[in-house]
């Protein structure tokens, strides 16, 4: 698998992230390499194989939704990068 | 003082050879002067350590210590600490300071540890050279101009370097067992879920373990006895009783003790050296008793591939919550929201983040879904089937931790899977979620060569008992860096 500058700014569309069109070819090549390492698993047959997500077979532990601590939202929003009256200022959304 | 471990620092507090107060101070002082040349913390914390000491003396000195009262620790900057700066070696947190204490914190503040510091760490963990990391890299105490390991490298050359007897650390792919092997300590990750991930900056979800870093098995014991065990807000936390471990440890007979050597850890790419050092520690446990033979687990050569999709689509979901909405690095001026977010997100991760966000998106998004994710999740279970059945013939799997000795700055920059494959011998374990340990097993060149020793699930004691029978009979785990002996 090759990715080329095309590719790599889709997906980075996709993770919404910003990347300078000169970083674009050394990232286009790693992620090839990384492709490169990746597809070794198809070595391997795995048709009849179950996918693991969890190593010790854990399933997800439930509990009772009742109301439990309250969270403190002035401690949260003082490491916000802009907050108003108790909100989280964004850029306009909605005109 | 700083050349005691931490078993002889809490023996010392509770004689009273010298206060909490006295050793954190000197310690601190030593920091002052050799981080410089090391950069091991990210975060000093004076002020809360000499606090967080004066209140232990206090303890110490009314007979309420426990066997951690006092006792200097330092955590990797990846564990949220409340009003100290938690970076995760990121400049996407560079002035984040988390509203709560890690569960790994609490429960360790609670057992009486003075926390000196924040350690440095490659970027979100991401990394095996601590080269990623925004505050610049860490070097190695044994060489200067190597690398220390990663991603825990901090808190590895911070022990190595007697600037603090214990650290904390977490362990993906490797990131505790590594450096702790480059920087010639030891190093434990203990079973997946058995120490809280609360609190903890999430890189892989289902691989994350937090574990620690000391001189010795003792030492390691100690630490992780108050880390360890359920805790409800860790939803994949183990509900297993957590054993004594020292007693565990100190019950730990070799005689007859059946050691794995799996042909694929001694394989291609292995120095020789570093092969030579593990194949004469195997002698050494041969020699107290235990019974090595060869085995072979053909699947491990599927690890890596695995991983480097499994990690990254794991870390592109869960670095999602970086948007510059709530917390964390924000740009300046956003057009609209989709520029607030591609800007903050570029701006804020680093090259090898932006690389692991690269490829989990793509290996998750439509269409590829199936070749990549749901594949890697397969061969997941070859691998954690085949360790599985292994531990049906043998008691502790042993191999080097690491291909290599501590590599030169720059040497693997280039080329992102040349540095993958410093993992090779340790992935497999996290896909597996079993307990493994990194432990002093000699020197190739003059650098630090580490022996791994895999356990089976929740055989932490066993493990550190292993470590503890060899640490008795060999001393490589008491030799220190000339330069910062």
């Amino acid at each position: 698998m090759s990715f080329k500058a095309g590719d790599v700014q889709a997906v980075a569309h996709l993770a919404r992230l910003s990347i300078d069109d000169s970083r674009v070819p050394d990232y286009a090549r790693d992620l090839s390499r990384i492709l490169d390492l990746v597809e070794q698993m198809n070595r391997v047959d795995t048709d009849a194989v179950n996918p693991l997500a969890h190593p010790l077979d854990m399933a997800q532990r439930m509990r009772e939704d009742e109301p439990r601590e309250t969270v403190d939202r002035d401690a949260y929003q003082a490491v916000a990068p802009k907050v108003r009256d108790g909100l989280y200022v964004v850029p306009r959304v909605v005109e | 003082m700083h050349e005691l471990d931490l078993a002889e620092v809490s023996a010392a507090l509770q004689r009273g050879n010298f206060s909490s107060e006295e050793l954190t101070r000197a310690l601190l002082e030593r920091i002052e002067r050799i981080d410089r040349d090391l950069n091991s913390f990210i975060t000093v914390d004076a002020e809360g350590a000499v606090a967080a000491a004066r209140a232990a003396d206090r303890r110490l000195a009314d007979g309420e210590a426990g066997p951690l009262t006092g006792v200097p620790v330092a955590h990797k900057d990846i564990f949220c600490t409340r009003g100290l700066r938690t970076s995760c070696g990121s400049r996407m947190l560079d002035s984040f300071v988390s509203p709560y204490d890690a569960t790994v914190v609490e429960r360790l503040a609670a057992a009486g540890a003075v926390v000196l510091g924040k350690t440095n760490m490659d970027e979100f963990a991401m990394g095996s050279s601590n080269e990623t990391s925004y505050y610049g890299p860490v070097r190695n105490p044994w060489d200067t101009e190597r690398v220390p390991g990663g991603s825990s490298g901090g808190s590895a050359a911070a022990v190595a370097a007697a600037l603090v007897p214990g650290a904390t650390g977490t362990d993906t792919g490797g990131s505790i067992r590594q450096p702790a092997a480059l920087c010639g300590i030891t190093g434990l990750k203990p079973t997946y879920g058995r120490v809280s991930r609360w609190g903890m900056i999430a890189f892989a979800s289902s691989l994350d373990q937090a574990g620690v870093f000391a001189r010795t098995a003792r030492d390691a014991a100690m630490l992780l006895q108050p880390m360890a065990g359920f805790d409800e807000r860790d939803s994949t936390s183990a509900p297993d009783e957590v054993p004594d471990y020292l007693a565990e440890m100190e019950s730990t007979d070799l005689e007859g003790l059946r050691i794995g050597l799996p042909r694929e850890f001694f394989g291609e790419g292995m120095d020789p050296a570093v092969s030579a050092a593990v194949e004469e520690a195997v002698r050494v446990l041969e020699g107290l008793g235990a019974k090595p033979r060869e085995i072979s687990l053909p699947s491990l050569g599927l690890s890596v591939p695995s991983y480097y999709v499994l990690a990254p689509a794991e870390c592109s979901s869960n670095l999602s919550r970086f948007d510059g909405v709530r917390f964390g690095h924000r740009c300046e001026n956003p057009a609209d929201l989709e520029d607030m977010y591609k800007r903050s997100r570029g701006e804020g991760f680093g090259a090898e983040v932006q690389r692991r966000i690269l490829i989990g998106t793509y290996v998750l998004s439509a269409g590829y879904y199936d070749a990549y994710y749901l594949k890697a999740l397969k061969c997941r279970r070859l691998i954690r089937d085949e360790l599985r059945a292994a531990f049906e013939e043998v008691d502790v799997i042993a191999g080097p931790t690491s291909p290599e000795t501590a590599f030169r700055l720059g040497d693997k920059t280039d080329d992102p899977v040349r540095m993958y494959l410093s993992d090779i011998n340790t992935i497999g374990v996290n896909l597996a979620g079993l307990p493994g340990i990194s432990v002093p097993a000699g020197f190739a060149d003059g650098l630090p060569v580490g022996l791994q020793l895999v356990g089976g699930y929740f055989r932490e004691g066993r493990l550190l008992g292993v470590a503890h029978r060899f640490q008795e009979a060999t001393d490589w785990h008491r030799q220190r860096p000339g330069a910062y002996a």
